[in-house]
């Protein structure tokens, strides 16, 4: 899932100074599950933004408005939407880059950050376990990545500065090899096993993916 | 002597750690410099510590290079790229400096550039391995290189790091990568510092193990606190109750070295700035 916050409301308000005809526009899969752009966060925003003598002319939950299809089916045929002259965007990058290359004329606020690709332990409970990098290599790390949940993305083993089990760097985090460590300890050779240079160019951007 | 035919020699070691400027002005750097000319065996000049933006090392090691002193760079994988890290290898070799110490680095979000990119594009092992790799005359995309570097390589250890086994790991896994010595962090207790030696004492490469020098209690009392270094309770109450905490600080530094002496083969010493006072910790050393 991907992990999104809110901006600052005075962020949003500033971008939308003197505007008429807002329509906003939320996300019912991520965007719902982080309660950052579901029905619930696109109602509260229209009313503080009424609240702050803006008019909205209409609001939207899409499915997936990282969906270009669902994008030009829900939302680029629907009458308010057409009508705004700005739109308001509770949805994660990929959502609002969808809706621009649809709505090519239209004023898009995004009103979200993109954060990460997340991991649910409870609602509101997110953790960054993986970074899509393109070249996995925990089948040998005990199933936990340490380019991602070593701050430093040591894939070879610590820094040598965790205190009490926890990250020098952030000390709510677990250090990522002491935990690989007690994973691997049954294979003695799995913590020295030398892990090879990453392949970067594996990610990089922009990708595209064609199967068909 | 060169580095490298210092470890090849018998005699016990010094090292120390010198701090880049924030800025341009080298006087103060060069002035500690000169007042540990003859006393110490390596000059560290460490990477932006603590990730706080500095003058380079490279420069600086440059510098003590063509001014007879023997520098040790120290390399982080922090902030460059594997482009930026094999060229600044290449770079240290055309200056004649042959001596790296190549470690992770502090966090960015632990300096004063807490914005910038994290980069760790390679790990130390990697990068030790990378170094090696140069010395074969190809670089990491296999091209062959016109004239190859030599280099004495180093690593670091944390002897008093939670999970020693998993450190003993690291270090074996450095030496396969091509560590000829390692300069440990801060020891302050005795036992911890025999068990690691112990552990270590049949490896094919030299333990230079970290002294620090505290200046008073509070810097005591922050390693303990917040870095978790085990700093025994005698050190800080002495350094609190001495009329002038440094000389009771140096007096300490020179106590642990005297008592690591007879059973390590070198110091690596962390004077923090105070760099002019290391004469008088190895004048006081038994």
């Amino acid at each position: 899932m991907i992990i999104t916050k809110q901006k600052e409301l005075d962020k949003i308000l500033e971008k939308l100074k003197n505007r008429k005809n807002i329509f906003i526009v939320g996300c019912a899969a991520c965007a719902t599950k982080c309660a950052t752009g579901g029905e619930d966060q696109v109602q509260a925003l229209s009313v503080e933004m009424s609240k702050h003598g803006l008019a909205i002319l209409g609001s939207m939950v899409l499915d997936t408005p990282c969906d270009i299809r669902v994008v030009k089916k829900d939302l680029a045929r629907d009458d308010k939407a057409q009508k705004a002259e700005s739109l308001v965007l509770l949805t994660c990058g990929a959502g609002v880059q969808a809706i621009s290359s649809v709505l090519e004329d239209k004023e898009l606020v995004p009103a979200l950050d993109t954060m990460f690709l997340g991991t649910i332990e409870r609602l509101g409970n997110f953790h960054q376990f993986c970074s899509l990098c393109g070249d996995c290599i925990i089948d040998e790390t005990g199933g936990i990545c340490p380019v991602t949940r070593c701050a430093k993305s040591l894939v070879n083993g610590p820094c040598g500065g965790a205190l009490k089990g926890k990250c020098e760097v952030n000390s709510e985090n677990d250090c990522a090899w002491i935990t690989i460590y007690d994973k691997l300890k049954k294979n003695k050779t799995g913590i020295k096993k030398y892990h090879n240079i990453k392949n970067n160019a594996a990610v990089n951007k922009p990708q595209k993916v064609k199967t068909r | 002597m060169t580095f490298t035919e210092t470890l090849q020699t018998k005699k016990f070691i010094v090292t120390a750690e010198l701090f880049p400027p924030k800025g341009t002005n080298l006087k103060p750097l060069l002035e500690k410099a000169e007042l540990l000319r003859g006393r110490i065996d390596g000059f560290n000049v460490t990477d932006n510590q603590r990730a706080v933006m500095r003058l380079g090392s490279l420069a600086i090691c440059s510098i003590l290079q063509k001014q007879g002193l023997e520098p040790i760079m120290q390399m982080t994988c922090r902030d460059r790229n594997r482009i930026a890290l094999e060229s600044d290898l290449l770079s240290a070799a055309a200056l004649g400096i042959e001596n790296i110490l190549i470690l992770s680095g502090d966090h960015p979000s632990q300096g004063d550039h807490k914005e910038a990119k994290v980069v760790y594009d390679l790990d130390p092992v990697q990068l030790l391995k990378t170094a090696r790799t140069l010395e074969t005359g190809v670089d990491l995309a296999g091209k062959k290189l016109d004239g190859s570097p030599k280099f004495c390589l180093g690593a670091v250890v944390n002897p008093m790091a939670e999970q020693l086994d998993l450190q003993l790991a690291m270090v074996e896994k450095k030496i396969e990568a091509g560590a000829q010595f390692f300069q440990t962090q801060p020891v302050f207790e005795k036992k911890l510092l025999e068990l690691f030696l112990c552990k270590t004492k049949d490896l094919p490469v030299k333990f230079l193990i970290g002294v620090f020098l505290l200046k008073n209690s509070q810097i005591a009392m922050f390693m303990k606190e917040k870095l978790g270094i085990n700093i025994p309770d005698e050190y800080i109450k002495r350094l609190a109750t001495a009329a002038s905490p440094l000389d009771e600080g140096i007096k300490i530094a020179a106590e642990l070295i005297s008592a690591m002496k007879p059973q390590v083969q070198g110091v690596h010493i962390m004077a923090l700035g105070l760099e002019e006072h290391i004469p008088e910790i190895l004048n006081k050393v038994k």
